[in-house]
């Protein structure tokens, strides 16, 4: 039965030899708003790979159509060997998908999601038993089988959303946002979960906005405004920085922030978290100058260090370099 | 799409579906409960019946002849004699204040036309305030007194009868109007509610965000439409049997037909009404503008133009083309054809013929606005 509906070729090594996800040009437009803008990215089988960038940056518009959840309006696209375009239906059988908000049945119980899923992904008998058990250790929901699923605590319906997508053990699997509202104990276990299936051959493609999580993918696509305007691998985007730059801690951080703009020296002054990260022409030149042309201002600064830039500083410093403001 | 349809997918959908009914208990009562209430509420009010109406005797006669008349529209079982007059002023006042629906005059020389074998006329005066009774107690009246005149014959009195009126009344031999009311209640309630409940489903998922999930597996969208319409079908199944069960213990219906055709038609006739409401629940995708529209797209023409409570062939011709397109109209004939006059397909093929169109309809909608693309 589920081998029935796989399709009528096999073509994963047909059309696209060693690669789980090829995509051209993808472009998807809603009226006059482009939400996707000529994406193009390639990933290898086993790889994690992930989609980063603030709210409405087109992550997952780019994993509902990579999904068959959408049809691109213009691009090109195969995901496991199959056409994104004309073979939604085959493909949907080759992937799993869990979606950025939880969507499983509430008023089912764990056991009942697990066996909907399985019935739908045409996973039966010996191998639904064996995989059911295994969902439910994964999960660490045994015991729980019984339980709705709305009664469960969010970290644990999210792993159980997890599981219903492997159940068939597809090659590939998406995860939109898979963590967005949990600590980050969850997320740390979450992420422990993933590298797991990876480790047992699955392609991982996950999108998410926490800077923190990006640096566990192996590459990372980074997205703003539909276009992608990085892919690397997290330690070669952080390369892609070329100017020193330093943390300053002070009790006025946007006041800080806006008087450094546009200063000779200063490349660009931007919020990170409390503190300020300025990106300057030479590190040892500004730390002299800043905190006297701040303190003329009646801006006290506590302490002016240099520091690594993290993934968003690159983010922030790629954004502005393509002319642009980061949205959201 | 492509992909080849799946029993495993359509009994995995079909089982998630009767467990969400399950655990409604509103689903639950709304598919149970309202039916069975709603014949006996129906079956009890929508009434053409006239009985016991209230009339006064203005006996100007005062004859045994007289009082016989009197006593053949008391005994009939129509009227009740609530008044007795004396005067021709006291009329008015009685019908005007709705106090008497009828009065009867009968003229001092009334025993005298007898006698004399001559035509002895005598007085109806009615209420026409309510139109329906009124006719209906004329007709009433005038047959007490055809039947007083021919028994008036029988008795030796020669009395002319110029036509003598042997009708018989078959099918509803009562003319009882429960009988005619319950099969098409069955109907009516299966439509209302069919539309109603599945109208629920697609806007559900879409409202709590399992669509998405669901649409990114391989589930064929006919797997998705038949998958939900399986439990209500049952549902459905259970509740033709309820309903004939109340009409016939309640109501003495009479069951004269095959049980198995009535089967047949009503789960073409559900399917048809279902699809319906999944048409609308997939093109609405709100649970609440979902219901209001089934409510407008069920309640009103399956009560008023399905020939429910109105004849569909004394309507405005217009109203007649637009209750072709009634569904209920067709189950409605074929409920009372299987009920009352036991007949079967050869009488029903038309209204069978229907309700597959109407069921293929519904399908066909359901299956086209259903869309797995999340947007």
């Amino acid at each position: 039965m589920a081998d029935g509906v796989v399709g009528p070729r096999d073509s994963a090594s047909r059309d696209s030899p060693g690669c789980a996800v090829e995509v051209t040009d993808l472009t998807r437009k809603f009226g006059d708003f482009t939400a996707v803008d000529r994406v193009t990215f390639l990933v290898d089988p086993g790889e994690i790979f992930g989609f980063l960038g603030p709210n409405g940056a087109g992550k997952t518009t780019t994993i509902r159509m990579l999904t068959g959840l959408l049809a691109p309006t213009s691009g090109e696209g195969c995901v496991a060997g199959l056409d994104i375009r004309k073979e939604t239906e085959a493909l949907k059988q080759r992937i799993g998908y869990m979606s950025q908000l939880f969507s499983l049945y509430g008023d089912l119980t764990v056991e009942e999601n697990i066996a909907f899923f399985a019935g739908l992904y045409g996973v039966a008998g010996e191998r639904l038993a064996a995989r059911r058990a295994w969902v439910l250790q994964m999960a660490g929901l045994a015991g729980h089988e019984r339980q709705l699923t709305a009664e469960l605590p969010l970290g644990w319906k999210q792993r159980l959303a997890l599981g219903c997508a492997v159940l068939h053990e597809p090659p590939i699997l998406f995860l939109d946002e898979p963590t967005s509202g949990v600590d980050p104990v969850a997320r740390r276990n979450f992420w422990e979960l993933i590298y797991s299936l990876a480790d047992g051959g699955t392609t991982v493609l996950v999108s998410t906005h926490y800077m923190e999580e990006a640096e566990y993918c192996h590459r990372l696509a980074l997205m703003n405004r539909g276009r992608l305007i990085a892919l690397d691998t997290p330690k070669a985007i952080k390369a892609l920085m070329t100017e020193p730059l330093l943390e300053i801690r002070t009790a006025h951080g946007p006041a800080v922030a806006q008087a450094l703009q546009g200063q000779p020296g200063v490349v660009e002054a931007a919020m990170f978290g409390r503190a300020v990260h300025v990106a300057v022409e030479n590190a040892q030149a500004a730390a002299a100058a800043l905190p006297p042309l701040l303190a003329a201002r009646g801006l006290d600064v506590r302490s002016v260090t240099p520091v690594r830039p993290s993934l968003e500083d690159v983010f922030v410093a790629l954004v502005r370099r393509e002319g642009g403001a980061v949205l959201g | 799409m492509t992909a080849r349809l799946s029993a495993g997918r359509l009994w995995a959908m079909a089982r998630k579906e009767w467990l969400h009914i399950r655990r409604d208990s509103r689903s639950l009562a709304m598919a149970f409960a309202v039916p069975a209430a709603m014949v006996v509420l129906f079956g009890y009010v929508i009434t053409f019946d006239v009985r016991d109406i209230r009339m006064a005797v203005l006996d100007q006669s005062n004859t045994t002849q007289s009082r016989d008349l009197v006593d053949a529209f008391r005994s009939s079982g129509y009227f009740r004699v609530a008044r007795q007059l004396t005067s021709d002023d006291q009329i008015s006042p009685l019908l005007v204040r709705g106090t008497v629906r009828l009065v009867l005059v009968i003229p001092p020389d009334f025993a005298r036309h007898l006698a004399a074998a001559e035509p002895a006329p005598v007085q109806a005066l009615l209420d026409g305030g309510d139109a329906n009774t009124a006719s209906i107690a004329i007709n009433y009246a005038q047959a007490i007194v055809t039947s007083y005149s021919a028994t008036a014959v029988l008795k030796g009195v020669p009395l002319p009868v110029p036509i003598a009126v042997d009708s018989r009344v078959w099918y509803n031999e009562d003319l009882k109007s429960s009988s005619m009311i319950v099969p098409g209640l069955m109907a009516a309630i299966m439509m209302i509610l069919s539309a109603l409940l599945t109208s629920l489903t697609i806007a559900r998922e879409w409202e709590r965000g399992t669509m998405e999930q669901l649409a990114a597996t391989p589930v064929h969208r006919l797997e998705v439409i038949l998958g939900k319409l399986l439990p209500y079908l049952g549902i459905g199944a259970v509740d033709i049997v309820l309903v004939a069960v109340v009409g016939g213990v309640v109501f003495a219906v009479p069951f004269r037909g095959s049980p198995a055709l009535l089967m047949v038609t009503g789960m073409l006739f559900l399917v048809g009404a279902q699809g319906l409401g999944m048409f609308i629940s997939a093109s609405a995708k709100s649970q609440f503008l979902a219901t209001q529209l089934a409510m407008i797209v069920t309640f009103l023409p399956a009560m008023l133009l399905s020939g429910l409570m109105f004849d569909i062939s004394s309507m405005p011709k217009v109203l007649q083309v637009i209750s072709l397109v009634v569904p209920a109209r067709y189950f409605i004939a074929a409920t009372r054809g299987i009920f009352l006059k036991g007949v079967g397909l050869e009488v029903l093929w038309g209204q069978a013929l229907g309700m597959l169109v109407f069921a293929l309809a519904g399908l066909g909608l359901a299956v086209h606005a259903f869309r797995k693309e999340i947007v």
